[in-house]
């Protein structure tokens, strides 16, 4: 039960977007087109999933038992750099179009702040395995979900008729602020 | 001693991620042509995708292929196709200058108003409830084309047609695309005479809706029949090879002014 409400708190209460602002980067660069925001989305939740797993291995199987506990951010950072290296190489293998797509932004999940809170927000919780990937899943949906909303509501944006001195980024960092209102509903919900 | 547990263990770390990554670039590698990257420099960075394909980049591919003739980048023009050939060795073909013409005289003046149009504030929204004219072939004038060009070369005027610049223009057919009602397509810059109306609406009405609409009344055909043909009351250049120099005067009597030449800018 705690594990679902982990889940569930993950994707929208704590949404890593919209609650704790991280991942804007992206969230605003690649949210222009909703195919590429679901690549991109799906792109962070491998990394967070599997980063998720690979850090808590070596929190507790390397740092924790030999007290070198000061590595975590290096070496998370490293856990996530290699991934992002081998998610690129993945993509532009099966997908050359959705490579160019996502441009800069993919090497970019590297310093995705997003991923590298998750790997410490679950060391500092002293999660166990399952429910660190629990968390890593559930997070890196919520910002699929988040991210996939903002393309959405851009996409229509384009026909609307916006301010000219709010167009482009303006009128963005509005949409995410007022999505970010709403998301706050859901706090409550589960304890 | 103590400090060696550290350097051991991260060392240790970045050994086993980086044989991992050598195991999986040596599965996942692309091989990737180092010509495309030269010839790519060489294009114009535009990404207009005017050559049919998604970027100068994979334009670039097509050409080391084989796939594509280095003529075919409308930007570029002849410099950058002979400077791609050099580089690979194949010869470039002839390029055709091209710009893109505007094909509607329908002023605010001279076209009909149905009524004030208040809707979306573009052409493709203003197409779908029948315009803002009572011409159904003119052109909106909310200008979708100048906002597509990505070169600067076009701009609405006063009375609400767009104007090229054909210094500018580059041929890309980003406007084309974006006009809903096809008022624009590219032609030979050195095509002198050009239709000035897309009305298929029979003489009266098309007379009854705008005053420089064609009515299709033949004079421009009778002047040079080998060159213009009537279709759908509507006057086309099938050939503007043929049409002789001489008889551009008697073309140029259309009565409601919707064929003739390109007024340059200084004359508007």
């Amino acid at each position: 039960m705690e594990i679902i409400a982990l889940f569930f708190s993950a994707i929208l209460i704590n949404n890593f977007v919209l609650h704790y602002f991280l991942g804007i980067c992206p969230f605003l660069g690649v949210s222009k087109k909703i195919d590429s925001a679901l690549s991109m989305g799906l792109a962070v939740t491998f990394v967070m999933s599997i980063t998720a797993a690979v850090s808590w291995a070596i929190n507790h199987w390397i740092l924790i038992p030999y007290q070198l506990d000061y590595l975590q951010i290096v070496s998370f950072i490293l856990v996530i750099a290699s991934l992002v290296q081998l998610v690129e190489m993945f993509i532009r293998k099966i997908s050359p179009p959705l490579y160019q797509a996502l441009g800069i932004y993919l090497p970019l999940i590297t310093t995705n702040c997003a991923i590298f809170f998750l790997a410490l927000m679950a060391a500092l919780k002293n999660y166990n395995f399952i429910e660190t990937v629990i968390f890593g899943i559930g997070s890196g949906l919520g910002f699929t979900l988040a991210i996939i909303l903002m393309a959405g509501i851009r996409e229509q944006l384009d026909l609307a008729d916006v301010p000219e001195a709010l167009k482009g980024a303006g009128i963005s960092l509005i949409v995410a602020g007022i999505m970010a209102l709403a998301f706050l509903g859901f706090s409550g919900m589960i304890k | 001693m103590d400090i060696l547990v550290p350097i051991l263990t991260m060392a240790a770390l970045g050994l086993f991620f980086s044989a991992g990554l050598v195991f999986a670039y040596k599965k996942l590698r692309v091989y990737e042509d180092p010509k495309i990257e030269i010839v790519s420099e060489m294009l114009p960075q535009a990404n207009c995708g005017a050559c049919g394909y998604s970027g100068c980049r994979a334009f670039a591919a097509a050409v080391v292929k084989g796939e594509a003739p280095p003529e075919n980048c409308p930007v570029g023009g002849e410099e950058v196709a002979n400077q791609i050939a050099d580089t690979l060795g194949i010869k470039a073909g002839e390029i055709i200058k091209k710009v893109a013409r505007v094909h509607c005289r329908g002023t605010w003046n001279a076209a009909k108003s149905r009524g004030s149009y208040l809707g979306i504030s573009t052409c493709f929204a203003a197409h779908l409830i029948g315009g803002n004219k009572q011409c159904s072939f003119g052109c909106l004038g909310l200008g979708d084309c100048v906002l597509a060009c990505a070169f600067d070369a076009m701009y609405m005027s006063e009375e609400g047609l767009p104007v090229i610049t054909e210094d500018k223009c580059t041929a890309c057919g980003k406007c084309v695309d974006a006009c809903p009602r096809s008022i624009l397509d590219l032609q030979p810059i050195s095509q002198e005479i050009i239709v000035f109306c897309r009305s298929e609406d029979r003489g009266p009405i098309a007379r009854k809706v705008c005053k420089n609409a064609c009515i299709a009344c033949g004079i421009c055909v009778r002047a040079c029949p080998d060159a213009i043909i009537l279709e759908n009351y509507l006057a086309k250049i099938v050939d503007f090879k043929k049409i002789d120099p001489e008889k551009i005067p008697d073309i140029e009597k259309c009565p409601t002014d919707s064929i003739g030449r390109l007024k340059k800018e200084n004359e508007r």
